[in-house]
């Protein structure tokens, strides 16, 4: 009887071992068809939005920390129009002498009429009402409790009524509303990524129920757990690469819509909110962080139900 | 030590239960030799697929040893596990082919999973499939087969690699005579070659057609002729191709 040709051809040429490891496409791909792209293209979608919201945020705050970090309000509190004009000059000579005042502005009356007119109407604002006199100054350093307790010091000894304000102490509610909503989208972020982790390890496991019986095959016939740890891996990852496209592209343009809105503000203090190169370039990584946490996520998830397999 | 080493199997005292039911294998102690071809026999629920799942690895005795290729399975890492499966061609008495995949990629699995490039592989796959009558079958799927053309798909997957030791549940159960007779035959070749055969049945026809092969009988779970003394035809002068120790408690 005539032999099967490769036995036939192994008696003649001995039994060479079979070698190697790359069995990756060995098993059909245990496509995760269905839900999973687009559940990670929200979820993308969703942390794309929280990242930008945050780092606009962040910027926002640096912006508005950077800008008065160093900004004080001089305001000298003097009924007699005469005296308080004296007295500020004699503020702008001693501000002006310190050497820890980098610049001086002594507002002008026109400039301050100008912040009362919408509630006392036109004209109305110096007769009935005794104004204070403000100097904005901008110190060389940040405007520290110590800084203000020194200017309001060497003030006090030549104008009694004088106080000195840091601008940036007026925003500080503002700062740490800002903070707080820092820390909500950081929060945002990390619950999407493990709700997207959960959304991954679910249908791995799902699938790799569905696949039991081949991948008992394969690891019968000599396949290595890591093998079949990467069919569901790659599989995985194919998965949110859609989903990440998806994602981006979604979160991006909401991100421009939000922008473009904002924009229109004309806000000098939203301005200081745009997105810079480098919060592009974290904001573009999202979905590779995702393929990487999903492809781990399944590796895991694989690896676990393998070594329950003798 | 270098005897053990040069043994296929080996089996010390080996008992095997499933959870806390009584054991289903009870003191089994042998030693398959490079080379052999056994038959093994028994009735039904005398635990030949437990024991043939032993020998394929695919499940760990509840107590005893076993050797296989001079490695101690029980205690050999996980990772090294697949290295050994490799070496081995196992038909499953219910074929287990992947359902999604043709003839020639269930033929072609192990050669893949071990690492041969396709084309090195597409000509010995489709020669194994000419060789057990499936030319015309190459790219059905096994919905679309018989039970016989299945069968012979899964014998044909089993021997592609050409392994140390062939395991085959009930092989020939679902082909015609003349079909069972040639895949004897390809074991025999595969022995001459220096496979190892091991071969579950309970066609006493088939004990008949392999003059050199011994008979192992399992009867509730214990091996009641691991000497080969019932080999069929008998050849009393002939050496022992098998050898044992207490397993015939």
């Amino acid at each position: 009887m005539k032999l099967p040709p490769l036995i036939g051809r192994s008696l003649h040429r001995g039994l060479a071992p079979l070698a190697g490891e790359n069995a990756a496409s060995l098993v059909p791909r245990t496509r995760l068809s269905g839900p999973v792209p687009w559940v990670l293209a929200i979820m993308i979608t969703l942390t794309v939005l929280a990242v930008a919201g945050g780092l606009a945020l962040s910027n926002l705050a640096n912006s508005a920390r950077s800008d008065l970090s160093g900004a004080v309000t001089v305001q000298i509190v003097e009924a007699d129009q005469e005296l308080l004009a004296q007295q500020t000059q004699v503020a702008v000579r001693i501000l002006t002498d310190n050497p820890a005042v980098q610049s001086l502005r002594a507002v002008p009356q026109a400039e301050l009429d100008a912040l009362l007119e919408p509630w006392l109407g036109t004209g109305n604002a110096v007769d009935p009402v005794p104004m204070p006199a403000l100097i904005d100054v901008q110190l060389r350093d940040v405007a520290d409790a110590q800084q203000i307790e020194q200017l309001q010091s060497v003030l006090t000894n030549e104008i009694p009524n004088v106080r000195v304000d840091a601008q940036s102490d007026w925003l500080r509610p503002v700062y740490s509303a800002l903070s707080s909503l820092q820390y909500l989208a950081a929060v945002l972020v990390i619950l999407l990524a493990v709700t997207s982790a959960a959304a991954v390890w679910l249908a791995v496991r799902s699938s790799f129920a569905a696949h039991r019986e081949t991948i008992k095959i394969v690891h019968l016939l000599g396949g290595k757990d890591d093998q079949i740890a990467r069919i569901f891996q790659n599989s995985v990852a194919i998965d949110a690469l859609i989903g990440g496209i998806m994602g981006l592209l979604a979160g991006l343009l909401g991100v421009m819509l939000i922008g473009s809105r904002f924009a229109g503000l004309d806000s000098g203090m939203v301005a200081g909110g745009g997105l810079g190169a480098l919060d592009w370039i974290a904001i573009a990584a999202i979905p590779f962080a995702a393929i990487i946490i999903a492809m781990l996520t399944a590796r895991l998830n694989v690896m676990a139900a393998l070594r329950r397999m003798v | 030590m270098n005897e053990a080493a040069s043994d296929i199997i080996h089996f010390d005292n080996v008992g095997l239960r499933y959870g806390t039911q009584p054991e289903v294998l009870r003191d089994l102690s042998f030693t398959l030799h490079p080379g052999s071809f056994y038959f093994l026999t028994g009735a039904s629920g005398a635990g030949k697929t437990s024991l043939l799942k032993l020998l394929y690895l695919a499940q760990k005795p509840s107590r005893g040893a076993i050797r296989m290729f001079g490695n101690d399975v029980i205690t050999l890492p996980r990772e090294q596990l697949p290295q050994m499966r490799r070496r081995l061609g196992v038909v499953f008495q219910d074929f287990r082919l992947v359902n999604h995949l043709s003839a020639f990629d269930n033929v072609a699995l192990p050669l893949r999973i071990a690492g041969v490039r396709e084309d090195e592989l597409q000509r010995p796959v489709t020669d194994m499939l000419g060789w057990v009558g499936l030319s015309h079958r190459i790219d059905a799927v096994p919905a679309t087969m018989s039970g016989g053309e299945q069968q012979r798909v899964a014998i044909a997957r089993a021997v592609i690699g050409r392994p140390d030791l062939l395991v085959a549940d009930e092989p020939t159960g679902n082909v015609d005579p003349e079909m069972a007779i040639k895949l004897l035959r390809l074991f025999e070749a595969l022995n001459r070659l220096g496979t190892t055969v091991v071969v579950a049945t309970h066609d006493v026809h088939l004990l008949k057609k392999v003059p050199n092969s011994l008979i192992m009988r399992l009867d509730k779970g214990r091996l009641s002729d691991p000497t080969g003394a019932l080999r069929y035809p008998p050849r009393p002068s002939s050496p022992p191709m098998a050898s044992a120790a207490g397993g015939d408690a």
